[in-house]
């Protein structure tokens, strides 16, 4: 359990960052909070010749107000998010999946950026970012560009990024006054999701105005429930609504098997899930 | 007249040893440095099972910092050393070798292969991946079904079986009770179920690690053991070294909970390596490396049918084991299974008990001694095939309990396992727990939330168990076959000072001993509890002693720090008449002091020390010392029981199981330390409950370990648990004479059958008799929804977290 030998840069700027990336070629590695990247180096599933320690970029780290958006730098811990007013007021259900992700230490460790360009399905991030519509902000050797949520994601532990490319910061849409919940369903409570559902609606009066849902662990990526998003806009949020809108949740999902979970399963929590998800979102 | 000092014993002392183990000043073996020290790393097998033909270490030999690389003929070239099992549980056992390194083939996944001795640990790693080894894949064994099943391949093909032993007890026999197959066909009701114990893996916080300095004629070891005194002897008749040139040194060690009871192929190992080289060697496995080659626990298949007549009494009990034991036996090994044998009947009284165990060889890491061994195993068969017999009579499970356990006025009660419970009152800690549960209450929101279809139900489970512990009267050992005694050593130093240090051959990893230890000898001796040092783990200072498993320790190490102490008064009181010039029978001892009866004349023990050490004037006769040994022998085990009872809410729609509330009163006799009690049950809880929802070392079809990380094992956190009510009511053992009786496994043997009895009850209404531990959510829900009570999931593969980082995918992107 001791890393393959490796080099160690700490640059102090993105640019100097990306430079580094591409100098070291195809076998470089970013590392962030280290609470992914860490295991895998430990256990020899990853042997790069250089990591690239974003640690002390501080342009990486808080979140910003920029009008219609909320601003989150990669390097943010998943604990600066947890407490951040911003994400509070305009993306509270990033807030509330975040609230769920393992334990304190990881939580003060962990960055929301590395969650994302870790990518793995079980991660609590990727849905909230895929429901909120939020957008990333990547520099590579070419400069910057900006991926949707939706190009973002490729596969298991897969996304856009090349291999020089660095995650900056994410672009959350405002979502003021809207209410959320994320329905975590795991087996120990530090434990990844097995099924997640994350939820934010506006209402207006007693009617569902806007919603979006996302579902954590149903496929390879991060999965939009828009069908279910549908049976709700414009309906009047009562029990038989949510339960027949959640219905549909499965639908359009490939989750994946293992030891806690089948397909038959986990489809059929996400439905449950996804109907609790909504209702406690309701209930604020 | 000076009042009574309030007595140690029953203190809830804030343990001694605390303050240096949660600050990090201690050392743990892992931290011990020493001049030239150099660095072990194993290469371990990745198939379960294969034919080694070749093994090419020059490469790694190349690597920088690399001192040398062994291969298994390296270290043993005659094929001579295996690991020892000291229980060989029937005369024809068959006992394969099990070597330091593979030697031919593997026989499970995690087996060591080479070794690779470096300058660093880092060094010593990154070698193992130059080390070549082909690998000849033979076919794979697993599960003790197949394992037995005609024409299964065999993991020791030279055994011609996979079977190690078969072990019979029957009371007809024992003429202990009568023939269960008469009691069986001539009863009113017969139930019969087929429980499996899943794999577990012990968990201890700290990772095993040993350092070997061969560097003085007496080689030192020092281990993260729980027994250093067996580890000396061990490894002495193992290796063929002389037992006197070898000291063995438990530091400070991280919990073990049996798992670290092993003698090991890597200490073994480093013993050789460090002789060959001349150099101190040190290894500290990782994680991983525990989970797949440090010993696992349970792994059973439990047949049992239970007879009774109509009115719930109850008239026979048929016990038919299958116990995985891995690919080798451990040093306890089959033995696990038996000392279940005795606990089946429990606190029944039951008139005809046939208990039979066969021990089966499969392709997997070894099974051995796991906090209760064997004991929980089978509290939980028989606590739930109580329930069922129960829902079989449409009785009240806590009732059916009543009607057929030994009551308080029929002790001592031979039972029809042999064994003689000397005391017991499981009336009064039923009927407290009851009430602190508020059992009729929790009954009734039942009904009313059946009655209303709730989405969560609600289910009650019982546990009224009893374990035998203090193991053990070396004479029962003797008849087991068992290779060693059951007594314990103690002995106590008279400092010039007054000051007492007590040398104790239990050895402590985690428990509390030093606090608990010194307590007890406070009161003996009439000394201040600071007053107090307790060693142990150093065979150079602890020369005698067989450690601590079994909830030995204070039941039998405890009994001989007290005798060690009774000795070291006795001699002193014929020093303090001396001094005092009265007669020894006019003296009074307490509070350490000698009185002169009737006077205010007295002297201090601490007072007789000196003048023992001066020695200028000393009756005839006395030699110059109040120092003393003694070395207890039990004359029977002691048998700690309780209630526990838990409630369960079961999410129906999602099968998630919540525990509301568990209550537990158990009867541990005479409590020391409450403040430890308490420690030690709430641990224990939680390793139960453990079992019950959550952990399962998982295999798939390969013998590849996929639960290999605390991603998959899953191991519960405080987060996961409820507030425990715990609370004692205390029956004195008559075995002893403190009237202790043992806690160390008491909460891990009760709890699993209780959470899982609350479970079933909870569903039973939804046609549910049974659901396979752990009792994962989707068990649960499969169980609820299809009907399906045997409800086993998919099970071959661990889920999500860092199990979903494989290799295929590369990890992070
Ligand atoms: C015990 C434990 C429990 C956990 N439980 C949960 C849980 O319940 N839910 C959950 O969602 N997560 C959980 N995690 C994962 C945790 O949230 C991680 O922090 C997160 O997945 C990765 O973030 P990191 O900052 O640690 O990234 P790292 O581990 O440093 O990096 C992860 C990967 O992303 C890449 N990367 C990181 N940052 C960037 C960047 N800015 N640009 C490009 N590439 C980048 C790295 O190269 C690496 O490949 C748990 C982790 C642990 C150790």
């Amino acid at each position: 359990m001791i890393p393959a030998p490796f080099d160690y840069v700490a640059p102090s700027t993105v640019d100097e960052a990306v430079r580094a990336l591409a100098d070291a070629g195809e076998d470089a590695k970013v590392l962030a909070g280290g609470q992914s990247l860490l295991p895998v180096l430990r256990m020899r599933l990853a042997a790069p010749t250089t990591v690239v320690d974003l640690g002390k970029i501080g342009e990486l780290k808080g979140v910003r107000d920029e009008g219609d958006a909320v601003v989150i730098g990669a390097m943010t811990t998943h604990y600066d998010v947890q407490r951040d007013p911003l994400v509070h007021d305009h993306a509270l259900l990033l807030a509330r999946a975040t609230d769920t992700v393992a334990d304190p230490q990881v939580r003060h460790r962990g960055t929301f950026g590395g969650s994302l360009a870790h990518a793995d399905p079980a991660g609590d991030l990727l849905a909230p970012a895929l429901a909120l519509d939020a957008e990333m902000v990547v520099q590579g050797t070419g400069g910057r560009r900006t991926v949707s949520a939706a190009e973002f994601f490729q596969d298991f532990f897969t996304t856009s990024l090349a291999p020089e490319d660095i995650l900056v910061e994410v672009r959350v849409p405002k979502h003021t006054g809207w209410s959320a919940h994320y329905e975590k369903f795991n087996r120990v409570a530090q434990a990844w999701s097995m099924v997640a559902v994350a939820a934010t609606v506006r209402a207006e009066g007693g009617t569902i105005a806007e919603a979006r849902i996302g579902l954590t662990n149903m496929a390879s990526i991060p999965v939009r429930a828009t069908a279910v998003e549908q049976a709700l806009v414009g309906r009047s949020a009562d029990a038989e609504t949510i339960r027949a809108a959640a219905e549909h949740a499965a639908e359009g999902t490939s989750p994946t098997v293992d030891g806690n979970a089948d397909v038959e399963y986990r489809q059929h929590l996400a439905k449950v899930l996804t109907g609790r998800a909504v209702e406690s979102a309701m209930a604020g | 007249m000076t009042a009574m000092a309030e007595p140690e014993v029953g203190r809830a002392r804030v343990r001694k040893e605390d303050e240096r183990l949660i600050t990090g000043r201690t050392r743990w073996t892992d931290n011990i440095a020493l001049p030239g020290l150099v660095h072990m790393a194993f290469l371990r097998s990745p198939t379960a099972h294969a034919r080694i033909t070749a093994i090419d270490t020059s490469a790694a030999k190349e690597m920088p910092g690399v001192i040398a690389v062994y291969t298994g003929d390296d270290l043993d070239p005659g094929g001579e050393v295996g690991m020892p099992n000291a229980w060989p549980i029937t005369p024809d056992q068959k006992t394969p070798r099990r070597p330091m390194l593979a030697q031919g083939t593997v026989n499970f996944a995690g087996e060591a292969v080479a070794v690779v001795i470096a300058r660093s640990a880092a060094e010593a790693e990154d070698a193992l991946a130059e080390i070549d080894v082909d690998y000849d894949d033979l076919p794979v064994v697993l599960g003790v079904d197949d394992a037995v099943a005609d024409g299964a391949p065999l993991v020791h093909e030279d055994m011609g079986t996979n079977t190690s032993a078969e072990w019979i007890f029957d009371s007809a026999e024992a003429g202990s009770g009568g023939d269960v197959q008469q009691a069986i066909s001539s009863s009113e009701v017969v139930v019969t179920r087929r429980f499996r114990q899943q794999r577990l893996v012990p968990a201890f916080m700290e990772p095993r690690s040993v350092v070997v300095d061969p560097t003085a004629p007496q080689l030192t070891m020092w281990s993260a053991t729980q027994v250093p005194h067996i580890l000396k002897t061990m490894v002495a008749m193992t290796l063929g070294l002389p037992e006197h040139q070898v000291r063995v040194i438990a530091p400070d060690v991280g919990g073990g909970f049996g798992g670290k009871l092993a003698v090991t192929p890597e200490e073994c190992a480093a013993v050789v390596v460090a002789q060959k080289l001349g150099k101190p060697v040190k290894w500290t496995e990782s994680r991983s490396e525990t989970m797949v080659s440090a010993h696992h626990g349970r792994d059973q298949m439990q047949d049992i049918t239970i007879s009774a007549s109509r009115d719930g009494t109850i008239t026979g009990l048929k016990v038919d084991l299958l116990a995985d034991m891995g690919a080798y036996l451990g040093i306890v090994g089959g033995g696990v299974p038996v000392l279940g044998a005795f606990m089946f009947n429990a606190i029944y009284k039951i008139p005809a008990y046939r208990f039979s165990c066969t021990t089966v060889f499969t392709n997997t890491t070894l099974t051995d001694a796991y906090r209760g061994a064997g004991r929980p195993e089978a509290t939980f068969a028989i606590e739930r095939i109580m329930d069922e017999l129960a829902a079989e009579l449409g009785m009240d499970p806590m009732e059916l309990r009543e009607k057929n356990w030994i009551k308080h006025d029929e002790f001592p009660y031979t039972t029809v396992s042999t064994l003689t419970y000397d005391s017991g009152n499981y009336e009064a800690a039923t009927a407290k727990a009851m009430q602190l549960f508020d059992y009729d209450g929790l009954r009734r929101e039942q009904r009313e939330r059946r009655e209303r279809g709730d989405r969560v139900q609600l289910g009650i489970g019982i546990s009224t168990f009893t374990e035998m512990c203090g193991l053990a009267p070396s004479r029962v050992l003797g008849s087991l076959d068992y290779g060693a005694g059951g007594w314990e050593h103690a002995a106590i130093r008279m400092l010039p000072t007054g000051k007492v240090e007590v040398v104790t051959g239990a050895s402590p990893h985690g428990q509390g001993h030093e606090t608990a230890w010194s307590q007890i000898v406070a009161d003996q001796l009439g000394v201040g509890f600071d007053d107090i040092e307790i060693l142990h783990g150093d065979t150079q200072s602890s020369h005698k002693g067989l450690d601590t498993y079994g909830s030995r320790s204070l039941t039998v190490g405890g009994i001989a720090v007290v005798k060690a102490a009774e000795k070291v008064i006795a001699k002193a009181r014929k020093v303090a008449a001396h001094l005092m010039e009265a007669s020894e029978d006019d003296l009074e001892f307490a509070d350490g002091k000698f009185t002169v009866r009737g006077t205010d004349t007295s002297t201090a023990i601490q007072d007789v020390a000196l003048a023992v050490f001066a020695a200028h004037d000393l009756p005839e006769g006395v030699e110059p010392t109040l120092d003393s040994e003694a070395v207890f022998d039990p004359e029977n085990f002691s048998f700690p029981h309780g209630t526990h009872l838990c409630a369960t809410e079961v999410d129906t729609e999602t099968g998630r199981v919540r525990l509301r509330s568990y209550v537990c009163v158990d009867d541990i006799g005479k409590v020391i330390n409450p403040l430890i009690v308490e420690g030690q049950m709430h641990g224990g809880l939680a390793q139960g409950v453990a079992q019950a929802l959550f952990e399962e070392a998982v295999y798939d079809e390969f013998g590849t370990l996929t639960s290999g990380t605390f991603a998959d094992y899953l191991v519960p956190s405080t987060m996961d648990l409820p507030s425990f009510t715990t609370d004692r009511t205390e029956t004195a053992a008559t075995s002893n004479p403190l009237g202790v009786k043992g806690v160390g496994e008491a909460g891990t043997i009760a709890s699993t059958p209780a959470v899982v009895n609350a479970v079933v009850d909870a569903v039973r209404h939804h046609g549910v008799d049974d659901i396979e531990m752990p009792l994962s959510p989707m068990r649960v829900w499969r169980a609820v929804h299809k009907g399906d009570a045997a409800a086993g999931g998919p099970g071959a593969e661990a889920g999500g977290g860092l199990g979903s980082i494989d290799s295929a995918h590369g990890g992070a992107q």
